[in-house]
């Protein structure tokens, strides 16, 4: 103990001169730092209710709760907050797909009723929501990845001039490494016109348990080998993942699964029928919606016949879709699994022609028919019956029967749906120069965008805003087409704008062949008149209930014939419902 | 002239029993008391007690309680996924959370094979070290206001509060950071960060030459500090001492130079001992290594790079199956070895996170030992010389 030890401690007496380092009253509030954590912010447009953010927070401190409509690609739920569990971690801020979600800067608030601090963001008016300030994601730092694993794909040069499918599938890290970028969120589940259990059977890729993706993806849809190839995957539209870069692939995650059991190991893994209940059900058309139906039909125990006109089961899947998008291996696959449950297929028996109607109507407890749309619209231009005018149905057909088609060297396709980019690269398959018209802009092409773009990767020339005129006979080529250009008339505001002819801009193309691909119709001829009159309803369709039930008794149907969407995947959607429906109405159904 | 014995209170204290060095005492007999300190005690350093058997104002015996502080982190662990443990580990222990944050991420990492930036590194090391500062500034200021001197404690505690700026800017948070996440850390620095935390450690250096005249030249501390709760060596590895209360003792012994992590074996300084092994010693010794935290801050601002990535991608978080195996992970925090103990089975939960906070064997087995033959008024100053913090302590 020395001297200075008694001495040294007033020295800091100079500290008396220094200013406080409290603040003074009134107290003068310090804004949060520009990273700070405070109370949340929420831009409810952005936000798609994926609740992602319920999911990650280790509190419980987030509830999904109503506030907008329900959409597609939007569950209308938005995240309310619970100040009394929540940490203020900001995890919920790093994992927002949609980067609605953030946190102000705002750390002062004090009122008597605890009951204020559970509100729902950007929905209650607080003062911060506008905060441009506080925490958000920074940049560099994601805890999800926003870009698709790259499919192996044919190179354009290979893919040109065969019919080998172009789509090779994930090897099983591709798979696994995709599956692994979900965030289970749901909302494909509720686009998905058939609601199949998407995030269930990506669990089931990561889990490597094919024998459980299969059951999953069997529970909502019995032709996954040829949807997984050419699903219109509207969850992929409404991927929640989409608003971070790039949709989950989840249609070839449904491939995946598929392409990894044997046609032979698929009775071990699903399901066995119901015992036979005694009952007859007749199905016609054995396109996707036919097939679905005979499958859980079969499934619930009923006897199912399926009459089919096509000397092949499978329909559109087997004669609209070209075999590099779809192989015909895979359709039987899927075919082959349903008949072997027990359902009976004949084909080549056209209804109206070579049975009647009423004799199938009789003999059956109830009768489901998925007959597609069959007869193609034409084009109505003069020279549309000169030799070398081909629809495309019938050109697709021509090519699954194995015929070699007379397309000669140049070919124009007319539309710019799916059905037309088939018919073109089908077409350049076979070695034509192909140009493609179109009557709209090519973001109003209804056709998927990867068909478009795929297309003209193979050399299709795309020509929008063109309106077919008439078709004359050629001279050095078989015909000449004239078109003229149209320029896009708006018929007011929310309304489609419509193609107008400019006079005088006639232009032509000498070529081989014209393919009118524009759409098709229902042909229900095969109906007695009485029964057909009761069926068709508003806009052409066959008039259903949520069950795919006629007005006629007995008589269900679906698919292209009696829903909007025509696709697959509708197609399928209808078959199940309606077998819900047929058992329901034959008094079979238990809980 | 009768000559009057020497006055000894200690003649009156009980026998102490050879074998386990206890007092052997019968609580009836009405020479005893006991005196429970805590948990509402400012002397506690935190929510602990001490049950104290005195005799006088002499305590003969001291034993520890702990519980009043009890969340069940490691068992919340175990139904968490491993993202969701990030924002529980920093509560663990309050005033220094990064070294969970660290300690858990380095797990995670090692146990996922995943390597983290070099600019995580720095910042991860940066923000260490930083917390340590804040850490040491809280200490000073208990450890003063422990024997009466709370001015000191004032302006050690606003000085940490000017820390708990930088790291609000850094992280969005004052007290959990949450800034080092598994892969690297969640946001770049932000501009002029360095600038400030000059002047913060400007400021700081100021306060300490102040505090080593009021505190360590101080004729009241040295008087009660001096001689109170002796480590000895050997009690070093019989106890599991660690941190500065270690090397208040004399042993050369400190993770950043022994095991170096991060970017340690990068920067230049030297352990920082003592040799009285008492509580002025081991306020010598944390003085001294708040200054080092100064010039390793200022060295790692110097060193660090400036560009590249600070953040390596994950797997999806949300599913995220670490593979199976285990991993043990330390560091030196303020108060000795951190350690994280982590288990994983291969799905997505941890199987088992065991939490090695230091705290534990200096406040429950050392401080029992210290604390006899220590007067009621001084067990607040040998609690706080320990340096403890109860939340680790109960995991």
């Amino acid at each position: 103990m020395s001297l200075k030890d008694i001495i040294a401690p007033f020295s800091v007496w100079k500290r008396v001169f220094e200013k406080p380092y409290t603040n003074k009253k009134p107290i003068d509030t310090r804004p949060g730092a520009p990273r700070y954590r405070g109370f949340h912010v929420n831009d409810l447009d952005t936000c798609i209710g994926c609740g992602t953010c319920e999911e990650i927070c280790q509190n419980a401190a987030i509830d999904m709760v109503p506030v907008r409509e329900t959409r597609h690609g939007d569950s209308g739920l938005r995240p309310k907050m619970d100040y009394g569990r929540c940490c203020w971690c900001a995890l919920c801020v790093d994992i927002c797909p949609s980067g609605s979600l953030g946190m102000s800067n705002e750390y002062l608030w004090v009122d008597e009723d605890p009951e204020v601090f559970r509100f729902i963001p950007g929905q209650d008016g607080k003062p911060w929501n506008d905060s441009e300030l506080g925490y958000r994601r920074a940049e560099g730092y994601d805890l999800l990845e926003g870009s698709r694993v790259p499919m192996p794909m044919l190179s354009v040069q290979e893919s040109q001039k065969s019919f080998v499918e172009m789509v090779q599938g994930y090897s099983k890290e591709q798979a696994k490494a995709e599956a692994d970028r979900c965030i289970a969120c749901g909302i494909c589940v509720a686009t998905c016109p058939a609601h199949m259990r998407v995030p269930e059977y990506i669990k089931a890729i990561r889990d490597d348990d094919m024998g459980e993706g299969l059951k999953i993806v069997y529970q909502a849809n019995p032709l996954p080998a040829s949807c997984g190839r050419v699903c219109s995957h509207a969850c992929e539209y409404v991927c929640a993942m989409k608003h971070k870069g790039e949709a989950i692939s989840i249609r070839w995650l449904k491939r995946y699964i598929v392409d990894q059991i044997y046609l032979g190991d698929y009775a071990n893994i699903l399901h066995e029928c119901e015992p036979d209940n005694g009952k007859k059900v007749a199905i016609i058309g054995s396109g996707p919606g036919g097939l679905s139906a005979a499958y859980y039909l079969r499934l619930l125990g009923y006897a199912v016949t399926i009459y089919d006109a096509n000397e092949k089961a499978g329909g559109m899947l087997r004669y609209g879709i070209p075999e590099y998008r779809l192989p015909y291996d895979q359709v039987e696959k899927d075919i082959e699994f349903i008949a072997s449950l027990g359902v009976e297929f004949r084909q080549n028996v056209r209804i109206g022609i070579d049975v009647d109607f009423l004799e199938v109507y009789d003999n059956n407890d109830a009768v489901f028919f998925s007959t597609g749309l069959s007869n193609p619209f034409g084009l109505d231009i003069a020279g549309e019956d000169l030799p070398g005018v081909v629809s495309g149905l019938d050109l697709l057909a021509d090519v699954t029967n194995g015929k070699t088609p007379d397309i000669g060297s140049s070919v124009v396709v007319v539309g710019g749906g799916n059905v037309a980019m088939d018919a073109a690269r089908t077409s350049r398959r076979y070695g034509a120069d192909v140009t493609i018209l179109y009557r709209r802009r090519e973001t109003d092409m209804p056709a998927d965008s990867e068909e478009i773009h795929e297309a003209r990767g193979e050399g299709c020339e795309i020509v929008v805003q063109a309106i077919p005129l008439r078709i004359e006979k050629g001279t050095e080529t078989r015909l000449m087409l004239y078109w003229g250009k149209a320029e896009m008339v708006s018929d007011g505001p929310g309304k489609r704008p419509r193609p107008v002819l400019i006079e005088g801009s006639e232009e032509v193309i000498a070529c081989d062949t014209v393919i009118p691909a524009i759409g098709q119709a229902a042909d229900l001829t095969f109906l007695p008149q009485d029964i057909a009159s009761g069926l068709v309803g508003k806009r052409g369709y066959v008039e259903v209930d949520e069950f795919h039930r006629t007005p006629v008794a007995k008589i269900y149907a679906g698919g292209d014939i009696a829903n909007p969407k025509r696709d697959a995947i509708s197609a399928i959607a209808n078959g199940h419902s309606a077998a819900k429906g047929i058992d329901i109405y034959l008094g079979n159904f238990q809980n | 002239m009768v000559e009057m014995a020497k006055y000894d209170p200690r003649d009156k204290f009980p026998p102490v029993d050879a074998g386990s060095g206890k007092s052997v005492y019968n609580l009836h007999s009405g020479k005893y008391m006991k005196v429970w300190q805590g948990p509402q005690h400012p002397g506690i350093t935190g929510n602990m007690s001490l049950e104290l058997t005195v005799c006088g104002d002499e305590i003969i015996d001291c034993k520890t309680h702990v519980g009043y502080l009890h969340r069940g982190f490691e068992k919340l662990m175990e139904r968490r996924r491993y993202i969701q443990c990030f924002p529980l580990v920093c509560r663990i222990c309050v005033p220094e959370p990064d070294f969970n944050e660290y300690l858990f991420a380095e797990g995670v990492e090692e146990l996922a094979g995943i390597e983290v930036p070099e600019k995580a590194r720095w910042y991860r090391a940066l923000t260490l070290e930083m917390a340590r500062l804040a850490s040491f500034m809280m200490w000073i200021g208990g450890q003063a206001a422990a024997f009466g001197m709370g001015t000191i404690g004032q302006w050690t505690v606003t000085m940490r509060d000017y820390v708990l700026d930088l790291f609000e800017e850094l992280s969005g948070g004052r007290i959990y950071h949450m800034y080092i996440i598994p892969g690297g850390v969640r946001a770049d620095l932000p501009i002029g960060f360095a600038l400030r935390v000059e002047q913060t450690l400007e400021q700081i250096g100021k306060v300490l030459d102040d505090v080593e005249l009021a505190l360590m030249h101080n004729a009241v501390f040295k008087k009660r500090a001096l001689g109170l709760g002796v480590i000895t060596p050997s009690m070093v590895d019989e106890y599991g001492i660690t941190g500065p209360n270690a090397r208040g003792s004399g042993i050369r012994r400190d993770i950043r130079k022994d095991n170096p992590y991060l970017v340690y074996d990068q920067l230049e300084f030297s352990i920082v001992t003592e040799t009285g092994g008492d509580a002025y010693a081991r306020t010598w010794v944390r003085l001294r290594e708040t200054r080092q935290s100064i010039d390793l801050i200022r060295q790692m601002l110097e060193k660090m790079p400036t560009s590249g990535p600070f953040f390596q991608k994950l797997p999806n978080v949300l599913h995220w199956k670490i593979p199976a195996g285990q991993t043990y992970r330390k560091a030196e925090c303020t108060r000795g070895e951190y350690g994280f103990f982590m288990v994983s089975d291969g799905t997505e939960l941890p199987r088992r996170i065991y939490v090695r906070g230091p705290s534990y064997t200096h406040a429950v087995t050392l401080m029992e030992k210290l604390a006899v033959n220590v007067n009621i008024a001084d067990t607040a100053g040998l609690m706080v010389s320990l340096h403890t913090y109860p939340p680790e302590i109960e995991r």
